[in-house]
């Protein structure tokens, strides 16, 4: 597409010709992208203040005293596991095979069920444990970063079975298929996010 | 079943809201009125409510933002005379309402007029300076815009149902956390700025993916006009510096919703996280909406003086340095909190720092006026009152960047004046400029030049006379937000302010009569080339107003300036290529925005007043609205060649028969 650009006395300045307006594949995607970078600032905002107050147990329980690494170990496999099966939905989306579409996608939900199972039941355990998010600000700043990716999880399972409704009901139409690359885009995100997560709040603050 | 909604929220007791919000009812119930029985709704719902057209979303935003600026400058006028008269008396606010007063005005300034303004205008010239046909997320754009109206609209309920903040524009804590602010004013700050943020941060990721993906074939990046590279700046900083304001908020609204710990003084919650990292956001922010104003300025200043933009790579440099520097010097708004010398020092070099990148600016719009053939049209008076007034502003900007200076000016009237010097003087201005620049491009005709002349010289003159009085106050020891005072010296220069105020409040209404004019008179302001301002860039190569598609065929860029190069050609005679019309696709209109924002402000509001059975329906009826969008069949339609064909001949015979005209005399 590229071409050099020659100027009125023939000279070559080297110049790439921009070749105009990208594919909306290209479009969709980056804009995804930007939505995404701006979304991990605001977890970023999380971080910080968590880590402002980690410290701050108000005389409460420490992360040393209340996180349970075995469980989180688990989450963490059963997020990265429905990575793997989203992966393998996006393949069979980009072959148009509707059933291994589906049977990815319902494998991808149950460990994305099975990782929110899991932190439900850490958050119920805690709060019945009298260290709630109301306890100490280490906790409110655990609670809201946690339960922050929590809640894009979920918004990620509700944006699944949409997404394996209407692929059910439309096919592998051209804007279909872009909204399977930004579903794809926000679950392995969600991953990255996580693995924070798990090394600044669950590793380190076992260690505070 | 109404949660904490009582009709006690009226405040029937308070003469001043109840009377300004009933004369505001009074006032769009009678424009609904006149909009439905003249028979305007159905024009209006589809080409205006559910239009996805940049240009329509373009001046819907600008048009909020104007309206909201007669609300702000209400707020502004209603404080000024306040204090001219509150000397050793209470004047005629009570403290509580005075302290929802300048939280509003401040709110409503820099969100929703401000914003607004600067996105609106991004948003109608950035696809016609690339010299595209549309942004790169058509529908997501208008859902900014009417989330960004929903925002604007919980604001203005809260006149009438209950009461705003009286914390300030932002909402520190420990203030303004539960137990010290317990009634809904805080709520209403606090959800209608979540929910216009996630408005703006669509219209941030639109604006950027457009700039960096759908440009025309051979506009280079360094063939881009000014404008587009401050918008792309702006907006990378919209994405970068929202989000930290989306989750600062969301920790204030758990602090008082929950009872987390996030801002409070028990159970080791840290206050001065808050004024952290709502600078993190609000110092990027300033530089959101002053950068576009600097590109409009770039744009007003080379059109005027026929010129090039002097020293366009230096511009573009200077731009993209603001735009990373912006982000290391939040500090600076809290030097007294105590962070030590060292840290005050560095952030203090930083704010200095970030005047060069200015600076430079500055002296390229003067060279680029230097030798040039200047003329002073009213966005060119604009713009040298800017330049004047925003030095003024940099400098006292520069003077409270000294830590040592700034213990004893901070949060004093100095501070106040060297804002709104460098608010109205920069951000203003440049939208002003840039609304009268680009109106003929948007509705085919000029606005009226004598009195925009008489509106730019009341608030120019009605600026100075406003604020100087408020930096001599300052260094008297005059702190801000003081409802009422007993020294005799500040006196008079809060009169003088006063004056100042009315001069400015003159000016608005000169540009209001302006507008109306126009309207009037709009045969003999008609604007029948496209390119009244004889000017260089690729928007005045179209109609004016441009066709829905923009351009009938894609313009191809070989040079800065592309619009100019192509005028010069065209006086050489250079033959000019044939036209090959094909048909366009262009996306449908849809009313996903509109609905979006209706559950939006419903949402908003029974979270503001605890509804929570409200809430819940409000969040589903906002899911069914985006899986219904998400099912449509075809988002586009196609204009057929012949159709395109048929509008830009019209155009070409209309310029040719001009140009025709004027040779023959």
């Amino acid at each position: 597409m590229s071409m050099v650009a020659v100027t009125a006395h023939g000279h070559s300045l080297g110049i790439v010709e921009h070749p105009g307006p990208a594919s909306k594949r290209i479009i969709t995607g980056y804009g995804f992208w930007i939505f995404l970078l701006s979304d991990i600032i605001m977890f970023s905002c999380f971080f910080a203040a968590f880590a402002v107050l980690m410290g701050q147990t108000a005389g409460g329980p420490t992360g040393a005293q209340l996180f349970e690494l075995r469980n989180v170990a688990i989450e963490t496999i059963a997020l990265l596991l429905s990575s793997f099966a989203c992966g393998m939905a996006s393949i069979a989306a980009d072959v148009r095979n509707q059933f291994w579409f589906q049977v990815a996608m319902v494998v991808t939900a149950v460990l994305g069920l099975a990782f929110l199972t899991i932190e439900f039941r850490e958050f119920a355990s805690l709060i019945a444990r009298g260290a709630g998010p109301t306890r100490s600000a280490f906790l409110s700043a655990f609670f809201t970063l946690v339960g922050c990716h929590g809640l894009h999880v979920s918004a990620g399972i509700l944006w699944l079975f949409t997404m394996m409704a209407q692929v059910y009901a439309k096919g592998f139409r051209a804007d279909i298929q872009r909204r399977m690359l930004c579903f794809a885009l926000f679950w392995h995100a969600l991953d990255i996010i996580w693995v924070a997560v798990f090394s600044v709040v669950y590793l380190l603050g076992s260690m505070a | 079943m109404f949660g904490k909604l009582t009709l006690d929220a009226i405040p029937l007791s308070q003469p001043i809201p109840l009377i300004a919000g009933g004369v505001v009812l009074v006032a769009i119930l009678a424009v609904l009125a006149w909009v439905v029985i003249a028979g305007h709704l159905p024009y209006l719902w589809k080409e205006w409510i559910t239009s996805v057209d940049h240009k329509r979303i373009g001046v819907m935003y600008t048009l909020l933002a104007m309206v909201m600026l007669l609300r702000g400058g209400s707020d502004a006028i209603l404080m000024r005379g306040q204090l001219a008269i509150a000397y050793q008396s209470q004047g005629f606010l009570p403290p509580e309402h005075y302290n929802q007063i300048f939280s509003a005005h401040g709110t409503i300034m820099i969100f929703f007029v401000a914003m607004p303004f600067v996105i609106g205008l991004m948003n109608f010239v950035v696809p016609l300076q690339l010299g595209v046909r549309d942004v790169a997320f058509p529908t997501l754009n208008s859902v900014g815009f009417w989330l960004t109206a929903t925002g604007a609209l919980l604001v203005n309920i809260s006149l009438v149902v209950g009461e705003f903040a009286r914390t300030g524009w932002l909402p520190y804590p420990p203030l303004s956390e539960l137990t010290y602010s317990p009634t809904v004013g805080v709520d209403y700050y606090l959800w209608s700025l979540e929910i216009s943020g996630v408005g703006t941060l669509v219209a941030g990721i639109n604006l950027v993916t457009t700039v960096l993906k759908i440009r025309t074939k051979g506009m280079n990046y360094l063939r881009m006009p000014m404008f587009c590279w401050t918008t792309l700046a702006s907006n990378l900083l919209i994405i970068t510096a929202f989000p930290i304001l989306t989750a600062t908020l969301a920790m204030l609204i758990l602090d008082r919703y929950l009872g987390f710990h996030f801002f409070t003084n028990e159970a080791g919650g840290n206050l001065m996280m808050f004024m952290n990292l709502i600078w993190a956001w609000g110092h990027p922010e300033v530089y959101i909406l002053v950068l576009p104003a600097f590109g409009i300025f770039s744009e007003v200043v080379s059109t005027f003086s026929g010129k090039p933009l002097f020293g366009y790579r230096s511009m573009v440099l200077a731009t993209m340095a603001i735009c990373v520097i912006s982000f290391m010097v939040w500090l600076h708004h809290f030097f007294t909190m105590g962070a030590g010398p060292n840290v005050n020092a560095i952030f203090g070099i930083a704010s200095m720092i970030i005047a060069v990148p200015t600076g430079v600016k500055i002296y390229n719009w003067l060279f680029t006026m230097y030798g040039g053939r200047i003329r002073f049209t009213t966005p060119m008076l604009w713009a040298v009152g800017f330049m004047v007034t925003f030095i003024l502003g940099g400098l006292t900007g520069v003077l409270v960047a000294v830590p040592p200076a700034d213990f004893l000016l901070h949060n004093s009237l100095f501070l106040v004046a060297h804002f709104h010097n460098v608010i109205i003087g920069g951000v203003l201005f440049g939208v002003f400029a840039g609304y009268i620049y680009w109106f003929p491009k948007a509705f085919g005709f000029r606005l009226h030049e004598g009195l925009g002349k008489i509106a730019f010289w009341f608030n120019f003159i009605g600026f100075y006379v406003t604020f100087v009085p408020l930096y001599a106050a300052g260094m008297l020891g005059m702190t801000r937000r003081m409802q009422h005072y007993d020294i005799y010296e500040w006196r008079s220069w809060m009169i003088a302010a006063g004056v100042g105020t009315a001069l400015l409040s003159i000016g608005v209404l000169f540009q209001v009569a302006q507008l109306v004019v126009s309207i009037l008179r709009r045969d003999e302001l008609r604007d029948y080339t496209g390119d009244p301002w004889d000017a260089r860039s690729l928007e005045w190569s179209t109609a004016s107003p441009p066709p829905v598609f923009n351009f009938a065929v894609m313009p191809e860029v070989k040079t800065e300036d592309a619009y100019w190069e192509m005028k010069a050609k065209a006086a050489h005679g250079e033959p000019q290529p044939e036209i090959h019309y094909q048909p366009i696709e262009m996306p449908r209109n849809s009313p996903t925005g509109f609905v979006c924002a209706f559950f939006a402000t419903i949402t908003g509001f029974s979270l503001i007043w605890h509804i929570w059975w409200l809430v819940i329906a409000g969040v589903i009826g906002a899911f069914v609205t985006f899986v219904v969008f998400a099912w449509r069949d075809s988002d586009e339609y196609e204009i057929p060649a012949a159709e395109v064909e048929r509008v830009d001949r019209e155009n070409i015979a209309e310029r040719r028969s001009l140009v025709t005209a004027a040779g023959s005399v």
